[in-house]
């Protein structure tokens, strides 16, 4: 009796196996990172005092919006930008709403979530910037984090990590004696 | 301390000395020098037990002592706490080599976190400079260096402390258990216990303990007055100090001092229990080693390459 139920049991394996491997194929590529999912709290970005909301100047009304590109006269003429070769205020920044950014597709952002935009390139950074590896966080390893931007730490006019004064290094042993006196 | 009681001199004027009036002579000397101190409190500190070993009501008196001595040694209100370890927790650490630029922010951080002593000058992380060319070389390593700006071109800089072995040497060598490694992880010393001999500091191949050798000094609006009784409380002279994964931070959820401080983001912690921390995510993805594996030391402080 036992061996009758042998192929069938088969069949029934066969079948249950290749309907499981069309599942896995039919499945969505991995779930986003748990950065990029939850809601986070990420830092102040980084405004020159008093400047945001830009819209106290650029109001459409008052000053008409200009997309020709050209080099900034007057305001924010001290800003440099060093940021690839052919970047211009308005890849980033919105022409119509300037309190806004905007990615390639046309999609606004707010400065809180410029993230997004710098992933448009780097890609890479972005991905590591997401699980926590790019980029720092402050706060509670297991709970409430404070993501920094991008922004926050490279500048997005000129994104290049900016040198450091180092803090004062450790007293050599040799000077240890002449601090307390021992030494002259 | 006072002259010994008359009592024990008398011991010995009775002419002839026998071993046993010797040593019943000693003995009482002993206690007298003890009492004779007239000093409950150095008497209570002298014959305080292993932390280990104590019951809460003896932690609870021993604590008030400290916090006692401590307000009158710098002039302010010190706070010892003794949370114990996070359960299914395991404190790891990661450190991106491909960020430091060696600005020393973590240094300076963990000695004003950590009540490290100002003059004499204790410093518990290191950063040592080196070549890009020469790659890791500890004999090729300054950690002088004091340019105007880092990163200096060609060079990279590794910043050194306490590893976290799981299998610390430095407890190993400790003749009298004053330092362990505790359940989440880190390896503390217990300040009260310790006889100050320094096996621990020749054990540890990674120069990360450190020893008292005057008495500390901190300036009173420089104390931190948040302590932990196993990690930064104010120290003794004589005794050997190190990094705890500033256990006072971590066991209440917030990151040590030297990763909040980093401003270029390259310290990275977190529970090497927890499969979704970010110290997981990096020692899964990124190109890891630990420092002088070869020496089974398995440190719970990994070095990593984030590009």
């Amino acid at each position: 009796m036992r061996l009758s139920f042998r192929p069938l049991r088969l069949i029934l394996e066969v079948g249950i196996l290749s309907s499981c491997c069309l599942l896995l194929r039919a499945a969505p590529p991995e779930a986003p990172p748990a950065a990029a999912s939850q809601d986070i709290q990420v830092a102040k970005p980084p405004f020159s005092e008093g400047i945001f909301p830009c819209s106290n100047c650029h109001d459409p009304k008052a000053m008409p919006p200009n997309p020709k590109r050209r080099p900034l006269e007057g305001m924010h003429a001290d800003i440099e930008l060093h940021h690839g070769e052919t970047r211009w205020c308005l890849d980033c920044h919105d022409l119509m709403n300037r309190d806004k950014l905007h990615l390639v597709n046309g999609e606004k952002l707010d400065f809180t979530s410029s993230q997004y935009l710098c992933g448009q390139c780097h890609g890479d950074k972005f991905r590591d910037w997401k699980v926590g590896v790019h980029g720092k966080r402050t706060g509670s390893w297991n709970g409430q984090k404070l993501y920094y931007l991008c922004v926050n730490c490279h500048s997005p006019h000129s994104p290049h990590f900016k040198p450091l004064k180092p803090m004062p290094p450790p007293t050599p042993p040799e000077q240890i004696g002449a601090k307390k006196g021992t030494r002259p | 301390m006072s002259q010994p009681p008359a009592k024990v001199l008398r011991l010995s004027a009775r002419g002839t000395t026998t071993r046993r009036g010797f040593l019943g002579g000693a003995a009482l000397a002993a206690a007298a020098l003890a009492v004779g101190c007239d000093n409950s409190v150095n008497m209570e500190a002298f014959l305080q037990h292993n932390f280990r070993e104590l019951s809460k009501e003896e932690l609870a008196r021993i604590i008030a002592r400290l916090e006692k001595e401590a307000a009158e040694k710098y002039h302010k209100q010190i706070h010892i706490g003794n949370e114990p370890p996070i359960q299914g927790v395991i404190f790891g650490y990661a450190l991106d080599l491909s960020r430091c630029v060696g600005c020393r922010r973590c240094v300076h951080a963990c000695v004003k976190e950590n009540n490290q002593s100002r003059e004499p000058e204790i410093q518990w992380i290191r950063v040592l400079e080196m070549d890009k060319e020469k790659g890791v070389d500890l004999e090729d390593a300054n950690q002088y260096y004091n340019p105007d700006l880092v990163p200096q071109e060609g060079k990279f800089y590794m910043p050194v402390q306490c590893q976290q072995c799981r299998n610390p040497p430095c407890v190993k060598v400790c003749p009298v258990g004053a330092t362990w490694q505790e359940k989440d992880g880190p390896v503390v010393v217990d300040y009260n216990w310790c006889i100050g001999c320094r096996y621990c500091m020749a054990a540890c191949p990674y120069g990360a303990r450190h020893f008292n050798w005057g008495e500390p000094s901190i300036p009173t609006a420089d104390v931190n007055p948040v302590t932990h009784y196993l990690g930064n409380r104010p120290r003794p002279k004589g005794v050997v100090e190190k990094c705890t994964f500033c256990v006072q931070r971590t066991r209440k959820g917030l990151y040590p001092a030297c990763v909040e401080i980093c401003p270029v983001g390259a310290r990275k912690f977190g529970n090497l229990a927890d499969p979704k921390s970010e110290v997981r995510y990096v020692i899964e993805n990124k190109r890891v080693f630990v420092l002088k594996g070869d020496l089974n030391t398995q440190p719970k402080f990994f070095y990593f390459y984030g590009v």
